[in-house]
């Protein structure tokens, strides 16, 4: 297996505040990692750093073997890195088709239709997307992401708002895509976790206090401690 | 659908091309005026209403054109068909390099630092008043307005012919903004206005989608800034101030911001407005203010943008 | 007159330039901080608080320092009085849009310059001095009422910082700044601090001009300068932050001064917004602004 990803001593502060601290992280094509952790815990910069949104305070990334720290944020999404917004972030004027059609003409394909499809949002294609429930505007943040046909695609925390048949549907689509890209999730509903999760990455305060598969990490007693503890309780 | 808009336009076009066979010398004059300064407020709308960027100072721009066919006809021994020329491809330098600046600011700040440059350039033709003449202005003669182009005697003193060619170039400008706003990278400007964030994150180069409208618009006030001098023989400095920045502001937001005709429709609606009101004399700046207040508080849409909510969803 | 003496001169004048100057701007800001809104109509009410300390001294009987008192008390209030209507009836209204405000607030310049033209007719108004003690220096004689207003601009700025830091009110102000929400869910009446907020930087920026107008008679195309003078002050100091604005106002105002007396004072205006070009290329966000990304 090659590592489609690779940090090395990444790190970003806000201020005082260590969101991300030294994380040294490799991601192998084809799999499906999760990212958990306690609320704060510096997830969403770990992948803003990823994606470009956010800038290094220090580390280097690497993507596919090539050095793309400095890189802006576009320029990751064009090498195929596409990122989903935990807080959703769309075209709320615009309707859904004309949202997707504005992540498959950058790509220069016309996929907007299939991925409306694929996400369950294909009978939705002419309404305006600031009108769609919560939970279907977070789909429509995947279907974005689909259209970009990412090798990396970043979900961080897709299921929030989703009812539980939305959700099972959600965990095939997942399986099925993550057989054309990585994929980099970031959840906090564990059963979700549990079922797709290849591996899993715990991150508490800014580091990476354990790693390995699921079954390992529902073992470990650190991460009991410091997060599952609580959640399944 | 496309046939439609296409048909609308074109009817505007043919509707101020038939008014000239009934319009008297007064309104002939004020028309062109309007078509003219239309040109400046579409170009402001690129990017205020399409883009979301709102300039306070396009005056700049506008004066840069003036100033560069007023000075290269009057002193550089430019005709006119150079100056207007060379009173573009300055437009296109100017404001690249304003563009580079600029942009550099976000929201609020970028409001402030287009105004505060307009005032600098504004400063700069007092500051030069040996070539600008400041306040009182160039005259361009009419020795230089009347000349030959491609064989033909071109009279820029004669009204009709003034008319017709303003209008050729309004018509030049609606097919210019209507391809460019329903084109892929109209689409994508919107996109910018409506969510800058997602726009960078679906891969698009948002800084470069910027400058170039920003571009396109600055060179746009210039084009409409030279005609300006050209037809109307004049370039003075209160066509720099800070009023000839608020003016396509105010024209785009009253006809409608983000809709092909509304820049047009409000500039001559205001036109329509202050010669209304001046038999109260010099009026014009109290209206101005009147209106913007007004459209802020009841009318935010403007009539296009109203119209199009309402009745007519296809209107682009 | 050699070269030091002029330039004592100049700094003297750039001194005054930039305690008038950091008043207006520290209005500016204060609303910008708080509100998180630009009042475009800022230099009208320093135009308009200039006229009224004109019209008040004419009116009151007594000599210049008992109008000087009278337009002290009469022209920031007046002033004040029309900014909460202004805050009341024009921008609570449009919820405080940035973007609406600013279009608002430019319809508001023109409104109150024209009425101003109107009521106080186009030509300049001076007004005398309240006292007229002359300081003599070797070289020159420099006016005492102009260092006086240095005094009682840094008192008055003295003034808002304590308020602003060691007062319950301050404090309120900083929540309300921090976040509307927060203040809210703690149970600040957020529109009425907006009120207080909006009512006094317009008050400073008429406190500013009634302590100008001895020195520059009052006119009513006079707004237009304080105002871009207070954006680029307030933009190198940082948009929202009052001791940047302090300083950016002595930067600009002793500049200006220095440039304006050995210059012109139209170069001084453009190097100010080159200046201003400079901190954005380098520093979007001020010289002394937070870093927000
Ligand atoms: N732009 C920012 N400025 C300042 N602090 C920030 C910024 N973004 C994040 N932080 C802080 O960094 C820490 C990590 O935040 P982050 O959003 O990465 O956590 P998270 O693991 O995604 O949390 P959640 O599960 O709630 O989404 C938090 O303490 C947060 O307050
Ligand atoms: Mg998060």
């Amino acid at each position: 297996m090659t590592a489609i990803l690779e940090t090395r001593g990444l790190s970003r502060n806000f201020g005082g505040l260590k969101a991300v601290t030294d994380v040294d992280f490799t991601l192998e094509a084809g799999e499906i990692r999760a990212v958990i952790g306690p609320n704060g815990a510096g997830k969403t910069t770990f992948v803003g750093l990823i994606s470009g949104r956010v800038a290094p305070s220090a580390g280097t990334i690497l993507f596919e073997g090539a050095d793309i720290s400095h890189l802006p944020a576009f320029r990751r999404v064009r090498l195929g890195i596409a990122y989903t917004f935990q807080i959703t972030s769309i075209y709320a004027k615009l309707t859904v088709a004309e949202n997707v059609d504005l992540a498959s003409h950058q790509r220069g394909t016309t996929d907007t239709r299939s991925c409306l499809e694929q996400v369950g949002l294909g009978d939705r294609a002419s309404q305006v997307a600031g009108t769609l429930a919560y939970g279907h505007q977070r789909l429509l943040e995947v279907a974005m992401g689909l259209a970009l046909r990412p090798k990396l695609l970043i979900l961080d925390e897709p299921t929030q708002g989703l009812s539980d048949g939305e959700i099972d549907n959600f965990i095939e689509l997942v399986r099925t895509l993550s057989k054309r890209a990585t994929v980099l999730l970031i959840e906090h509903n564990m059963p979700v976790v549990m079922s797709l999760a290849h591996r899993i990455t715990v991150l508490d305060r800014g580091s990476i206090l354990a790693e390995g598969t699921p079954e390992a990490i529902r073992a470990n007693p650190a991460v009991q401690a410091a997060y599952l503890g609580t959640a399944d309780a | 659908m496309t046939a439609r808009i296409v048909l609308l336009h074109l009817a505007v076009l043919l509707l101020l091309f038939a008014l000239q066979f009934i319009a008297s010398d007064y309104v002939i004059l004020t028309l062109t005026r309007i078509m003219v300064l239309a040109v400046y407020a579409s170009g402001y709308n690129l990017l205020f209403g399409y883009s979301g960027l709102l300039s306070l100072g396009h005056a700049m721009f506008f004066a840069t054109g003036l100033y560069a066919a007023a000075i290269g006809t009057t002193r550089a021994g430019l005709s006119v068909p150079e100056a207007f020329l060379a009173a573009t491809l300055i437009g296109v330098v100017v404001s690249s390099i304003m563009g580079v600046i600029v942009l550099r600011a976000r929201g609020v700040g970028f409001m402030i630092v287009t105004l505060m440059f307009s005032q600098a350039a504004f400063l700069t033709v007092l500051y030069f008043g040996d070539y600008t003449r400041g306040d009182e202005g160039i005259v361009i003669l009419d020795t230089i307005r009347i000349f030959s182009f491609l064989g033909r005697t071109i009279d820029l003193t004669d009204p009709l012919l003034r008319y017709n060619l303003a209008l050729a170039l309004l018509a030049i400008l609606v097919a210019l903004i209507l391809v460019l706003v329903r084109s892929r990278f109209g689409h994508v400007l919107v996109a910018i206005r409506e969510n800058e964030d997602r726009t960078a994150m679906l891969g698009y180069d948002v800084a470069r989608y910027k400058f170039i409208a920003f571009v396109i618009s600055g060179t746009l006030s210039a084009v409409s800034g030279a005609t300006y001098a050209l037809m109307f023989a004049y370039a003075g400095s209160t066509l720099a101030s800070i009023q000839y920045s608020i003016h396509p502001l105010l024209w785009t937001l009253l006809g409608g911001a983000s809709t092909t005709l509304g820049p047009m429709l409000g500039t001559g609606v205001m036109f329509l407005l202050v010669d209304f009101a001046s038999g109260f004399t010099n009026v014009s700046l109290l209206i101005t203010g009147a209106v913007l207040i007004a459209l802020v508080l009841f009318f935010p849409k403007g009539i296009l943008g109203s119209i199009r909510q309402r009745y007519l969803k296809w209107l682009p | 007159m050699s070269f030091l003496p002029h330039l004592l001169l100049a700094v003297l004048e750039g001194t005054v330039a930039a305690a008038v100057l950091a008043l207006s701007a520290l209005g500016l800001s204060l609303v910008f901080g708080v509100m998180r809104v630009v009042n475009v109509a800022h230099g009208e009410f320093f135009m308009l608080g200039a006229m009224l300390a004109w019209w008040t001294a004419k009116m009151m009987p007594g000599g210049p320092f008992a109008g000087f008192i009278a337009a002290f008390i009469v022209a920031p209030a007046a002033v004040g009085a029309l900014a909460f209507l202004t805050e009341r009836l024009l921008l609570r209204r449009i919820n405080y849009d940035p973007e609406a405000t600013i279009v608002a607030t430019i319809g508001l310049l023109f409104v109150i310059q024209q009425m101003a033209l109107t009521f106080f007719g186009a030509d300049a108004k001076p007004v005398a001095a309240p006292f007229s003690y002359r300081i003599v220096f070797p070289w020159f004689g420099y006016s005492g009422y102009k260092l006086f207003v240095v005094v009682a601009s840094g008192a008055v700025l003295l003034g808002v910082w304590w308020v602003l830091s060691r007062t319950r009110f301050g404090l309120i102000m900083r929540v309300t700044q921090f976040d509307r929400e927060t203040a809210t869910a703690f149970g600040i009446p957020v529109n009425t601090v907006y009120s207080v907020v909006f009512v006094a930087g317009a008050a400073l920026v008429a406190v500013a001009a009634v302590l100008i107008v001895p020195i520059q008679q009052a006119h009513y195309l006079m707004g237009l300068d304080p105002l871009l003078m207070s954006f680029i002050v307030v933009i190198i100091g940082g948009l929202g932050s009052i001791k940047g604005s302090v300083i950016a106002a002595f930067m600009i105002g002793m500049t200006d001064g220095v440039i304006s007396v050995f210059f012109s004072p139209t170069l001084a205006s453009i190097i100010s917004t080159l200046a201003v070009a400079f901190v954005l290329v380098v520093r979007p966000q001020g010289l002394f602004g937070a870093e927000t990304r």
